[in-house]
């Protein structure tokens, strides 16, 4: 099992009052599952992706990657367990703008203290894997959405993480990117990947093999492929 | 991650934004490039003021022979018979770090021009009391060390006493006489003016100290020894190993006993390190201050990085940078800007020293201490000045960050 989430509950304080984001999630996700998680804004959606991506900790409960508890470590251990076992693909991107498509893909190779000569062949295995190869030594600026999309997800690849989280990468894609994009998602899914995919639109979501709809801090469905999910 | 990674990372950082970091580097580079002009003025100004101070005779050790006891009655100082020219010799020879030794003798005379007469003092002297006192020949030439051994009567004046005796005449080559023997003048001295203490310098006549001691005063002793040390710091040194050859000469044990003292200008010699101490006090301020603000304008324009890169920081964040590599990220980027501002304010300040060297009449010295000091003050600068902003970089929440516009 590379995802088992028992019992999770994120609350925040807001004033005097206790307002729960998430109220008690249980998920287990199975290694080279593609799981899409949908819910409207508010439903705790955004809080559980950010606890899955280890970017946030949970108030309460049990959150074990891999077989490992991560739910309760320390910032930097968070930050060492993103960099070896998640990959981020985000909606805007986020790539750095004023270094190389190669440069950005590297990045957390950098972090994991790898050597810059065989960062730059591995960098360029992921870019040549989603077909930007010839893109390498451009910045980010001079790329189009679906092609900085694509360098994010090599970037994402890189450090042959456990699972690809993946928030709206569609969002500000046109009909052909976001094809584009799916369909590398989809290539991903066949060779083995565990990817977490988090959208609102429906029809991506129908590319998963799973999908998963939290309201009000709660998953309320849990769905096999196909299954088209009513999210409003 | 390692550590050359860091300062690539913070050097492409600085790169892309070029202008800026130029902009934040010029304040550190005019804080050490005025710190090192300034203290190099501030030495050349120093230098000056030891030197004049030292010609008035701030590293003078004065010699005098003691006041002897005649029937419980003591006498005028110097006034006792003891002190001789062997032991000026003596002086020379056995005592390091002193640049000259000048014995002298003295007495009141009347001195006659033909009708024309005036009371003035006559010093029996030699070659090293024009070096010691800072005299210069105005016109003729001044007495030497052959007319020293030989007891030449041969006289070198000052202006006053040509001036009364000779009015506008050059008394070079006349005659003057001293207790009605005659002198050949060979040398008018330069107008010295009045000392500090009021007295007129050139109120004087100078004779060879042989031909005083021994055809005008009829003397066995000297009066005054002048020592002049070669450094300020030498001093106390110089005066106590004086005072032991001087006592194992004239067989005294107990210091109560001596029959000399050795003085030293104490009072100009305090003033000198007082007011060297205030220089180096203001220059010190100076580079203080200037730096600081080099290093505020670091820690402004930082912050205003940290606050422009916070996406940035969050994606590094999310990728997985830890506090550390983000802290030693920016930390790096403000210590390269000083250091590299520190090396470019060196160059122009050592240039500018020089400039001003050359074109302000101002001498300068410049040295290696403000040079590095100002340098790792810089680099220090840029750390102290980097610590808060890298900070609070990387205590950044990552959620928070990469949601930032």
């Amino acid at each position: 099992m590379t995802i088992r989430l028992e019992g999770i509950k994120k609350i925040y304080q807001i004033g005097t009052q206790e307002v729960a984001a998430l109220n008690g999630i249980n998920l287990n996700i199975k290694k080279g599952e593609f799981a899409a998680l949908m819910g409207p804004s508010g439903s705790g959606k955004s809080t559980l992706m950010n606890i899955l991506g280890c970017l946030d900790r949970p108030t309460v409960g049990s959150y074990k990657l891999d077989g490992k508890e991560v739910a309760h470590l320390s910032d930097d251990d968070l930050a060492k367990t993103r960099n070896k076992k998640i990959g981020f693909v985000f909606q805007n991107f986020n790539l750095l703008s004023r270094i190389s498509a190669l440069d950005n893909v590297a990045l957390p190779l950098v972090y994991a203290g790898i050597g810059r000569k065989e960062r730059m062949e591995r960098a360029y295995h992921y870019l040549k894997a989603v077909g930007l190869d010839t893109r390498a030594d451009h910045q980010p600026n001079e790329l189009s959405g679906g092609q900085r999309q694509r360098v994010a997800i090599a970037r994402a690849l890189v450090n042959d993480p456990s699972i690809i989280m993946a928030d709206e990468p569609t969002g500000n894609l046109d009909t052909k990117s976001t094809k584009e994009i799916m369909n590398i998602f989809i290539d991903l899914h066949e060779q083995g990947k565990t990817i977490i995919l988090v959208t609102h639109e429906p029809e991506i979501a129908t590319c998963a093999s799973r999908q998963l709809l939290v309201r009000d801090g709660v998953i309320t469905r849990d769905a096999g492929k196909g299954e088209k999910m009513d999210v409003v | 991650m390692l550590f050359n990674e860091s300062v690539i990372i913070a050097l492409k950082a600085l790169y892309s934004n070029k202008l800026r970091s130029i902009l934040t580097m010029l304040g550190i580079i005019i804080g050490v490039g005025a710190v090192i002009a300034m203290v190099s003025i501030g030495m050349g100004v120093r230098k000056k003021v030891q030197d004049s101070i030292s010609s008035l005779g701030s590293n003078m050790l004065i010699v005098q022979a003691g006041a002897p006891r005649v029937n419980g009655v003591r006498q005028a100082a110097g006034s006792g018979e003891n002190l001789k020219l062997d032991d000026s010799d003596a002086i020379k020879k056995k005592i390091k770090n002193i640049d000259y030794v000048a014995p002298s003798v003295q007495k009141a005379y009347q001195v006659v021009n033909g009708n024309q007469n005036w009371n003035t003092t006559v010093y029996g002297i030699t070659y090293e009391y024009m070096s010691i006192r800072s005299l210069t020949v105005n016109s003729g030439s001044f007495i030497s060390d052959n007319d020293i051994n030989t007891r030449t009567r041969v006289a070198v004046i000052g202006a006053t006493v040509a001036s009364n005796l000779f009015g506008s005449t050059n008394p070079v080559g006349k005659n003057i006489r001293i207790n009605n023997d005659p002198y050949k003048i060979i040398g008018v001295l330069d107008n010295k003016g009045q000392s500090a203490m009021g007295q007129d310098q050139d109120d004087c006549v100078l004779i060879p100290i042989t031909t005083a001691m021994e055809r005008l005063m009829a003397l066995t002793s000297i009066r005054t020894i002048n020592v002049q040390v070669s450094s300020a710091d030498k001093i106390d040194q110089v005066q106590a190993e004086i005072e032991t050859l001087l006592r194992q000469r004239h067989r005294i044990k107990n210091p109560a006993d001596d029959d000399f003292q050795v003085n030293n200008l104490t009072s100009i010699m305090e003033t000198m390190t007082s007011t060297t101490t205030m220089i180096t006090l203001l220059l010190g301020s100076i580079a203080a201050i200037s730096l600081v603000v080099g290093g505020i304008g670091i820690m402004n324009i930082m912050m205003v990085s940290v606050t422009e890169r916070t996406r940035e920081i969050g994606i590094r964040k999310a990728l997985g940078a830890t506090f550390n590599n983000i802290m030693m990220q920016f930390l790096i980027e403000s210590i390269v800007v000083s250091v590299l501002g520190g090396l470019v304010g060196i160059i122009i300040g050592c240039a500018s020293a020089m400039a001003i060297a050359q074109f302000g009449g101002f001498n300068t010295v410049i040295t290696l201490e403000p040079i590095l000091l100002s340098f790792f003050f810089s680099v220090g600068i840029g750390l102290f000045f980097g610590i808060y902003p890298a900070r609070k970089a990387a205590k950044l929440d990552p959620i928070e960050a990469l949601r930032y516009e």
